[in-house]
């Protein structure tokens, strides 16, 4: 009987009416999941207050400003926006089909010995620190690029405006390309889940049909697990927008948009760790939050996007030609 | 078994509890231990990172002067120290850039006196492959290399302060500072005294609009940054010059001679500018046959009438050994020695320091 009473009690679902012990841990839970809530709002309304000084007295101009100036009291936050955007989407570029590629190797063609030894690596790429990598990127990604790399670009295509300019190593490309690296491990892990978790069913459908095994993976894995794979993209470019050390130790930090990958550039995060310490003036403190706050848009913005992307694509048909 | 699952975990649990209440004990006023700490005066302060290495060492030594008296020094930047001492969040304050009318008007607690710490050499360091040893730089040349005006080293105007050295077909990649620095602000305090054009489309300050250059992080971002990329010139303190093992620049001052970056081109360059009362001044480009023109004082902040008398006092009496047997320190860390006539005049002005009206150094 009292079997009979309890099972109604789960399957209507009337959580407040439970035991005490039930109540106190809905109760709980709900605290937790409202207090992330109220601390996003209250370091948004924290960041509005403390930019209030600099938006009054910039405005929109400050958005669309391209004079970064503390000793003429000029702030324009254009070049930031322009550098952390190229770098992340450059490095979402290089490590999205890269990340896909890794994981599309680990669960479709690797043996078991070597699938555990690669993930195991991949995803200690992620475990090392910031700075650590941006160290690397100073004393080895940089001159390999100044060197190597950049020059080899100029040769070849040198007729793009993308890679024209000075070789220097500290620029746009490596930031670029120093963020790929981080947020490789990101996408790889997520995809493989996500890859992993096709129906094997459709795996065996395609190859009965006669599919080799490229034709497999294209046609009966990767449309199912799209929408989680994009998730995963879209958790990288997250990371990539909001990373500080690795990108200010080889972008070169010079508030200018220039049409080259070579060229110096500077990203909102790397501004704001440089320039915070020895803000002197109440507006140049609050402009650097203000920069803040935009970027803290442009995650929210991006995030939104990228929900509403991963929706569409999950809506669309499952396996098969799409 | 999930009893003794249940027990082993109330085990641990327990454990970890009982450890981190060990830290608590020790801080109990009432036991004989702690009163005795009760008696320890603590000073904070903070500020600039140019002087952290001398005041740092120079804290440890004074442990054997005075060992109840803790001080905490936090090298986060002089905007931050100018911004704490206003506030009065911070006992005391380390800048680069002395405080300007402004930021003197709107301090919460009275005047603040600024009291020089000692004196900071900055070179000129550069990167070309078979570099001549004593690149001769002159003030106009450099200040157009920094403002992009010059941008390659077989030039002209750099060809001749500098006969017979053949330059290579380099194109300059100037390297500055990204964060704020006090460096920074010598640096362009020199170029603005210097250069009319400087001043008027650059100025000074720790953190500036560099018409050109890459930014490294710190006296060591840049260091790496020079030491890295062939055809690179920046601007660092004397002791990352060194230690790195990096060329620099002979300057030319304001007699006309020309000078390698030293300690003895600080001094001279102390000793012959005119120091005025209030200590605020900047002395690039000083007049005396020997002075280097890039070098600047760090000053510590501290307010006129202290409102802790016991704090107050060992402050003052900390600062007053910092300027007289401090001083031995300096050199070693390649820091320059505080002028002697200068140091007279800052002990009189620490004599000046007050707390309740009544003078707390002797």
């Amino acid at each position: 009987m009292r079997k009979v009473e309890e099972s109604e009690n789960m399957s209507k679902n009337k959580k407040l009416t439970g035991s005490l012990g039930d109540k106190t841990f809905c109760l709980l839970t709900l605290f937790m999941a409202m207090s992330v809530l109220v601390l996003m709002v209250w370091i948004g309304w924290q960041m509005v207050d403390s930019a209030r000084p600099s938006i009054a007295k910039f405005g929109f101009s400050f958005v669309t400003g391209r004079v970064w100036d503390p000793v003429k009291e000029q702030f324009g936050a254009l070049p930031f926006i322009y550098g952390t955007l190229v770098t992340s989407f450059l490095a979402l570029i290089i490590a999205a089909p890269v990340g896909l590629g890794v994981a599309i190797f680990l669960n479709e063609m690797a043996t078991s010995k070597v699938r555990s030894v690669i993930a195991f690596l991949v995803e200690m790429l992620a475990a090392i620190p910031s700075v650590v990598y941006g160290l690397w990127g100073i004393f080895i990604l940089v001159p390999w690029l100044r060197e190597t790399v950049e020059p080899g670009l100029a040769k070849w295509l040198g007729f793009i405006p993308l890679f024209q300019g000075t070789p220097l190593g500290f620029g746009m490309l490596a930031g670029g390309l120093i963020l790929a690296v981080m947020i490789l491990p990101t996408i790889a892990a997520i995809s493989r889940e996500v890859l992993a978790a096709v129906p094997n069913e459709q795996r065996e459908a395609a190859l009965a049909l006669g599919a080799t095994k490229w034709e497999m993976i294209r046609i009966a894995v990767l449309p199912y697990a799209k929408s989680g794979v994009l998730g995963g993209v879209m958790l990288g470019l997250g990371r990539a927008l909001g990373e500080t050390m690795a990108v200010t130790m080889v972008i070169g930090n010079r508030p200018d948009i220039l049409s080259s990958l070579f060229a110096p550039a500077y990203s909102i995060a790397a501004v704001i760790a440089n320039e915070f310490t020895e803000a002197t003036y109440d507006l140049y403190l609050s402009a650097l939050v203000e920069i803040g706050l935009i970027l803290f848009g442009i995650t929210l913005i991006l995030n939104v996007f990228a929900r509403v992307l991963v929706w569409s694509v999950a809506r669309g048909p499952r396996g098969g030609l799409s | 078994m999930f009893v003794k699952k249940t027990k082993f975990l109330r085990g641990i649990l327990t454990g970890i509890l009982a450890l981190s209440m060990v830290g608590c004990g020790a801080q109990n006023p009432s036991t004989p231990e702690g009163q005795e700490r009760a008696k320890q005066v603590t000073l904070t302060g903070a500020g600039s990172t140019f002087v952290y290495p001398l005041l740092n060492q120079q804290i440890e030594a004074y442990r054997k002067v005075n060992p109840s008296l803790v001080i905490n020094y936090q090298g986060n930047g002089s905007g931050t120290g100018i911004k704490q001492v206003s506030e009065q969040t911070i006992d005391f304050g380390a800048t680069d850039g002395p405080m300007t009318d402004d930021q003197l008007k709107a301090v919460k607690g009275g005047t603040v006196v600024q009291v020089p710490l000692t004196l900071g050499v900055v070179a000129v360091t550069y990167n070309i492959p078979n570099a001549p040893k004593q690149l001769k730089l002159g003030p106009q040349v450099l200040a157009d290399i920094f403002l992009g005006t010059i941008t390659d080293w077989n030039d002209q105007r750099i060809a001749v302060d500098n006969p017979g050295v053949i330059f290579p077909d380099l194109k300059i990649a100037v390297a500055r500072r990204s964060d704020g620095s006090g460096t920074t602000y010598i640096f362009s305090d020199y170029l603005s005294s210097i250069s009319a054009a400087w001043l008027s489309k650059v100025g000074k300050g720790t953190s500036l609009n560099w018409p050109v250059g890459m930014g490294g992080k710190g006296n060591a971002g840049v260091a790496s940054v020079v030491q890295q990329t062939p055809g690179s010139i920046g601007y660092v303190e004397l002791a990352y010059a060194v230690h790195n093992k990096l060329s620099f620049a002979t300057l030319l001052n304001r007699e006309g001679k020309w000078v390698v970056p030293s300690l003895k081109g600080a001094s001279s360059a102390a000793v012959a500018s005119k120091i005025p009362a209030d200590m605020r001044v900047s002395i690039v480009n000083a007049p005396g046959a020997d002075a280097y023109p890039i070098v600047g004082f760090t000053w510590a902040l501290l307010y006129q009438d202290q409102k802790d008398k016991a704090k107050g006092s060992a402050l003052v009496k900390f600062l007053n050994w910092s300027i007289h047997d401090g001083q031995s320190l300096s050199e070693g860390l390649l820091y320059a020695k505080l002028p002697p006539d200068l140091v007279t005049l800052e002990e009189k002005m620490l004599k000046t320091i007050t707390s309740e009206g009544q003078p707390l150094l002797k």
